[in-house]
């Protein structure tokens, strides 16, 4: 089963039952070949290596598996990805680059917003489509933001503090 | 359409798939094909129609209409249900369609549309029918389509006068399934009732369409004595069952409170208002 997860270039043979998609991950336009029930978690974790989104309860429930998709946040377990398709997903890997911190990885260093570190990019993505929205939200409206993201350390309360660090970070950065 | 034809039964449609994909992957579903429709353009609208009643498309999902400003100010039981519905990730993919097709006894929006009369409009080869939500849902998980029938829209009705209402839920915690949901809808004239529902989530095989507590209200205003009836009523007409939710005569209560709940809140703010 190399085609489940192999990339390949575009125009290569399509069989069933697999299909060719191509996705932007993180601003970056991949091909692959993959069976039709793949989950969306899954291509990016086994197929392409990008394994800072991680998969919990594979249920919808936890939301350690949150990506954003055409910029709104959703459980990429519970998607396929074939229904990525010409649609636009960014990953915790696409905060920043190899060498730096996004300000809300910044905040979650600084504020201890982990412990075992397992929600944490779900956490993330959660929080960037919030602060995009909502640039100073107040701790009632994090609270909420999160909501369908669960931290089994039950660290929320350094959670909420690092985001709001990092939406004072990104405001004082203008 | 044509590929639910060639599933001959064994197809479902694809929506959202916040119900539909874990209940796969929990082995609770297996279809032999599903049928993606997220691909089909246009199908994102909630609109009102000059004639006020409300129609949602087959692909608005749960954030729009938690974010709606037709629905704060025009129907405020789809309003109060709209911010409880799963949690805010799962509500920007999960439809109110695919919410009363999958026809989960503890689905919020089944009772809400149960309590406004609502009506989805079903696409099948031999052209379209409407059918009321409450014919739809007709078991747990079981709704009346034919195999090759998806619904392209929900629609709620013109209200008979004011719309007021409400939808009350207890959770264990965000997005779980609901232990009691209640979804209560009045239209007024004055003070008098014309029109109402009451939907009762999770107290039963299916939605519950608690129609003799409703019918009670109408016909004269919300007087603390008809509450109370309407909110006996409603206990009345749920049939909960103990588990590890809670026990049948707890969730049985809470229908009561809930029902009792969002009608005085409804007197209660207008006298505030006035």
């Amino acid at each position: 089963m190399t085609s489940l997860f192999q990339e390949v270039s575009p125009g290569a043979a399509e069989e069933t039952p697999t299909r060719q998609i191509t996705v932007t991950v993180n601003g970056e336009s991949r091909t692959a070949v993959v069976e039709p029930r793949l989950v969306l978690a899954h291509l990016l974790r086994n197929g392409l290596n990008m394994t800072g989104t991680h998969t919990g309860c594979d249920t919808s429930n936890c939301g350690a598996c949150t990506v954003l998709f055409d910029g709104k946040p959703v459980k990429s377990c519970t998607m396929f990805a074939v229904q990525a398709d010409g649609h636009d997903v960014m990953t915790v890997e696409g905060l920043a680059g190899p060498s730096e911190l996004h300000a809300i990885q910044e905040g979650f260093k600084e504020e201890h917003g982990l412990q075992c570190g397992f929600c944490t990019p779900g956490m993330m993505m959660a929080s960037k489509a919030l602060l995009e929205e909502n640039p100073n939200p107040t701790e009632d409206e994090i609270r909420w933001a999160l909501s369908g993201n669960l931290c089994r350390c039950t660290g929320y309360q350094n959670i909420v503090k690092a985001v709001m660090w990092a939406a004072q970070k990104l405001e004082d950065e203008g | 359409m044509a590929l639910l034809a060639d599933g001959g039964g064994e197809a479902k449609v694809l929506a959202g798939g916040q119900s539909l994909v874990p209940m796969i992957k929990l082995r609770f579903a297996s279809p032999e094909m599903l049928v993606d429709i997220n691909e089909i353009p246009d199908l994102g609208y909630h609109r009102v129609d000059a004639d006020g009643s409300i129609h949602v498309g087959a692909l608005c999902r749960h954030a729009d209409l938690e974010r709606s400003s037709l629905l704060a100010t025009r129907q405020p039981t789809m309003a109060a249900a709209a911010p409880l519905v799963a949690d805010p990730i799962v509500r920007n993919r999960g439809t109110l369609v695919g919410s009363l097709c999958h026809a989960d006894p503890q689905g919020d929006w089944a009772s809400v549309m149960v309590s406004l009369d609502g009506l989805v409009v079903a696409q099948g080869p031999r052209g379209r029918r409407t059918i009321a939500v409450k014919d739809l849902v007709h078991g747990p998980f079981q709704n009346t389509l034919a195999y090759d029938e998806v619904v392209v829209e929900a629609i709620a009705p013109a209200p008979k006068g004011a719309p007021a209402g409400g939808y009350l839920k207890l959770e264990r915690r965000v997005g779980d399934f609901a232990t009691v949901g209640v979804a209560v809808s009045v239209d007024r004239t004055g003070d008098e009732v014309t029109r109402a529902g009451i939907g009762l989530t999770g107290v039963g095989s299916s939605t519950i369409s608690a129609d003799d507590a409703a019918q009670l209200l109408v016909g004269g205003p919300l007087t603390a004595d008809a509450i109370a009836e309407a909110a006996a009523l409603a206990a009345h007409a749920a049939q909960p069952r103990t588990d590890h939710r809670g026990s049948a005569s707890y969730k049985r209560h809470l229908v009561s409170v809930f029902t009792s709940r969002i009608l005085t809140g409804l007197i209660r703010s207008e006298e505030e208002a006035a």
